[in-house]
């Protein structure tokens, strides 16, 4: 149905390792193999980046596609200096963000995000697309997702639709009086 | 003047409630009437379940991110209703003698309760609004009364516009109805304006406005592209004897803003006095155990008592024991069950009891997998009206970022001490409810992020008797520009406690006499009298007696 086609944007591996970064502190998952640096490994199962974060960043409808390597500059910059006040050593043979832990990731975050950053609308935009890639996959088809074992919605208890990728309940409610209608309730269901 | 210039009678702006109605009633009266309209116009199988970016869950919405304040809203043909949950209580009769912050009666002194009723009236017959009952609750829903009910509170099933046999409790009402179960403005105010000869155009954006020598308006749109809204090709101009404007609270003060210039001084409330409604979320996160043990409930099946927030429909049961019009200002309100998808509002929750940050991070992931055991309590609080719009973007009323729902606007919204004491009362109200013999774990949404949130914006054009803190006067025209009528939720002078829908349908058709008065006034042959777009007459009847009491033709 899509007349426009899907455009992903291209971003370096650094921004790519920073932005999984950035992503798996959102929503944070487990490493994809021992030694994983991008992923903190703080949880387990799938988290933001499992779920897919970057093709969901990377896709030129959120908006934010073409911003993702200055992003990725933008917040090593803040932990390195982040780094500097809190007299922490970086590993240099990763991004300054990824050289970080996880508490420490959380709090640069933090502060970024903080109401009067000048620069928050930025990184809020940023973690609401990492926590859709986890909470509603909107990269995806959800049907699609759901048959794939999208680590998120799954999570969520998302069930399946029917065979035509549609939901429908039947049963969707307990059919019983539970309370004591307002006494100033009008014939029509309003309040008097 | 070129002869070039495509001319109607009657310009409507939005095809929302406030536009969908005025629309109706001037096409079924016989003016020529033109819609534009800036969303795409979806078919009924064109409403899809589905999350992904580009699907009808993300073309028919428009968020708009202020500073303190951001707006989500319809964008498409049918405007908010396609996209609403179509709970349609009447606004109590207190909220039309509130003071708000200009220390008088806000509302006209035409309007109250009782004046409006004849008109709430004609609403619930087009739209089919009915009394809900227990059984048409979900699960949801239910669970709430079940936790009013032991906190030894009363709860109400909604008024709804949904017609029960077609509805399959799907919760993706969001993204449009495709079962036409929902009475969205798409099957009875629209389909009734066209059969009588309106044209509706989609994915026209109205920038400006200006006057044309003859004292008509010139209206001047962009066309946006039907996939990627940040695309525009061309643009155009459209000459009316009337403008009707019903682009929604958030954009109509925008375009007035913009067409100052070409205008003339706007009347000092244009773009003032915007109000969120008082919204205010909270989520609660369930006890399943103690929700059998202490509520009793079951869902049958081995299933979790209630384990269900993705089955039924939105917003199906409130509680109204605040709304009692003897209680002081800013401490009224309902609290009203509220479903909300992935997506949007999840990540404004916040994890109870987090020992690192609340709205991301390891605890925020955990609560996550509790989600279908999460119940979100929405809160309709009287605010202050203190949303202010900075001066409007290049286009429409917002930057738009994404390719479709997602724009940083200029509306900035700075809560006073009284709307926090309300929503302070109304929060604390939820966790006393919620939180009783450990039913639940209870946080509001965070407001750091995108600041207050609302999906009912009101009040940034509004109607008043006093001309320095009302732009419209009771006929909702627009004070010193004749001929421009505001008719959708900007009009509203302030928060209702109550979902507004119906009160600014009513407030639409109370209006259209007026509008037709106007028409008729500038030589366009145009009755007003038509019955509800359903057929059905005693709506109609009921009000006809009224006019002609205030011998509205005069108006
Ligand atoms: C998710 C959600 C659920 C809701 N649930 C309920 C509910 O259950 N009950 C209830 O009472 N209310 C509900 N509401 C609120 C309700 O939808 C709104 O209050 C109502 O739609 C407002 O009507 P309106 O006429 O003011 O504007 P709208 O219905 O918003 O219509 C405005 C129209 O104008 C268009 N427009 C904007 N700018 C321009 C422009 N420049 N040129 C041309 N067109 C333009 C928009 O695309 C839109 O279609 C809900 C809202 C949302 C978002």
């Amino acid at each position: 149905m899509r007349r426009i086609p899907i455009r992903k944007v291209d971003i370096a591996a650094d921004a790519t390792f920073t932005l999984e970064a950035y992503a798996d502190t959102i929503v944070p998952g487990e490493k994809r193999w021992p030694g994983d640096r991008a992923i903190a490994g703080v949880s387990t199962g799938g988290g933001a980046v499992s779920c897919g974060a970057l093709d969901l960043l990377r896709w030129d409808a959120t908006g934010i596609h073409d911003g993702l390597e200055d992003l990725a500059s933008q917040v090593n910059e803040h932990a390195r200096a982040f780094a500097e006040k809190a007299g922490l050593t970086l590993d240099e043979t990763v991004p300054p963000f990824v050289s970080l832990d996880y508490d420490d990731r959380v709090r640069l975050i933090e502060e970024l995000t903080t109401p009067g950053h000048p620069e928050k609308d930025f990184w809020v935009l940023l973690s609401l697309f990492c926590n859709m890639a986890y909470d509603s996959a909107a990269h995806l088809h959800t049907d699609e997702a759901l048959e794939e074992g999208h680590a998120g919605l799954t999570a969520m208890g998302i069930t399946a639709p029917d065979a035509d990728g549609l939901w429908r309940f039947q049963d969707f409610g307990y059919g019983r009086q539970l309370a004591d209608l307002h006494p100033d309730t009008t014939p029509s269901g309003s309040p008097a | 003047m070129s002869d070039t210039i495509e001319r109607t009678d009657v310009l409507v702006i939005g095809s929302g409630f406030g536009g969908a109605i005025a629309a109706y009633h001037l096409a079924a009266g016989g003016a020529k009437v033109t819609v534009l309209e800036r969303g795409p116009w979806l078919k009924n199988d064109e409403f899809e379940h589905d999350y992904q970016l580009g699907s009808s869950y993300t073309r028919i919405f428009d968020f708009v991110v202020g500073d303190g304040m951001s707006v989500l809203g319809g964008n498409c043909v049918g405007g908010g209703s396609v996209v609403y949950f179509a709970a349609m209580p009447r606004a109590p009769k207190f909220v039309f003698d509130r003071h708000g912050s200009i220390g008088r009666r806000m509302w006209p002194k035409s309007v109250s309760r009782e004046t409006l009723d004849p008109w709430y009236d004609r609403i619930e017959e087009s739209l089919s609004v009915s009394k809900q009952e227990w059984n048409d609750a979900s699960y949801a829903g239910g669970l709430w009364g079940a936790a009013c009910d032991h906190a030894g509170r009363t709860a109400n099933p909604l008024a709804a516009a949904i017609d029960n046999s077609k509805c399959v409790n799907c919760n993706f009402m969001m993204a449009g109805c495709r079962f036409e179960a929902k009475q969205s403005l798409t099957v009875n105010y629209l389909p009734g304006a066209l059969a009588h000869g309106a044209e509706i155009r989609p994915l026209h954006e109205v920038q400006y406005l200006e006057r044309t020598p003859e004292g008509d308006y010139r209206v001047h749109y962009n066309i946006v592209d039907d996939e990627d809204y940040r695309l525009q090709s061309g643009s155009g101009v459209i000459e009316a004897k009337i403008v009707v404007m019903a682009a929604g609270a958030a954009a109509t003060p925008v375009i007035l803003q913009r067409s100052e210039a070409h205008l003339g001084t706007m009347p000092h409330a244009v773009g003032r006095y915007f109000s969120g409604n008082g919204e205010r979320l909270n989520t609660a996160i369930l006890n399943e155990d103690k929700v059998a043990e202490i509520l009793g409930l079951s869902r049958g099946d081995g299933q979790l008592p209630y384990g269900a927030n993705a089955i039924g429909k939105g917003p199906t049961v409130a509680s109204w024991d605040k709304l009692d019009g003897s209680l002081p200002e800013y401490s009224r309100y309902s609290l009203e069950q509220l479903y909300f998808p992935p997506g949007l509002g999840t990540i404004l929750a916040q994890a109870p009891d987090a020992s690192g940050p609340t709205w991301f991070g390891k605890e925020k992931k955990e609560i996550l997998k509790n989600w279908k055991s999460w119940l979100t309590i929405f809160c309709m609080t009287e605010d202050d009206n203190e949303g202010v719009f900075g001066p409007p973007p290049a286009t429409g009323n917002a930057h738009r970022i994404s390719q479709q729902l997602l724009g940083r606007g200029n509306l900035s919204y700075k809560p006073t001490d009284n709307t926090w004491h309300g929503w302070n009362q109304a929060d604390a109200d939820v966790k006393e409810i919620l939180e009783k013999d450990g039913l639940a774990k209870v946080m509001p949404w965070t407001n750091d992020l995108v600041g207050a949130y609302t999906v009912h914006p009101l009040a940034s054009c509004r109607m008043g008797d006093d001309p320095n803190t009302s732009a419209l006067d009771d006929t909702n025209e627009l004070r010193g520009h004749s001929g421009i009528f505001v008719t959708d939720g900007s009009a509203v002078p302030g928060a209702l406690t109550v979902n507004p829908a119906m009160t600014i349908a009513a407030l639409a058709e109370r209006a259209v006499p007026h509008i037709v008065a106007a028409a008729q006034a500038k030589g366009i042959a145009v009755t007003y009298g038509a019955p509800a777009p359903t057929g059905y007459k005693s709506g109609r009847n009921a009000v006809l007696p009224l006019l002609r009491k205030k011998q509205l033709a005069d108006a």
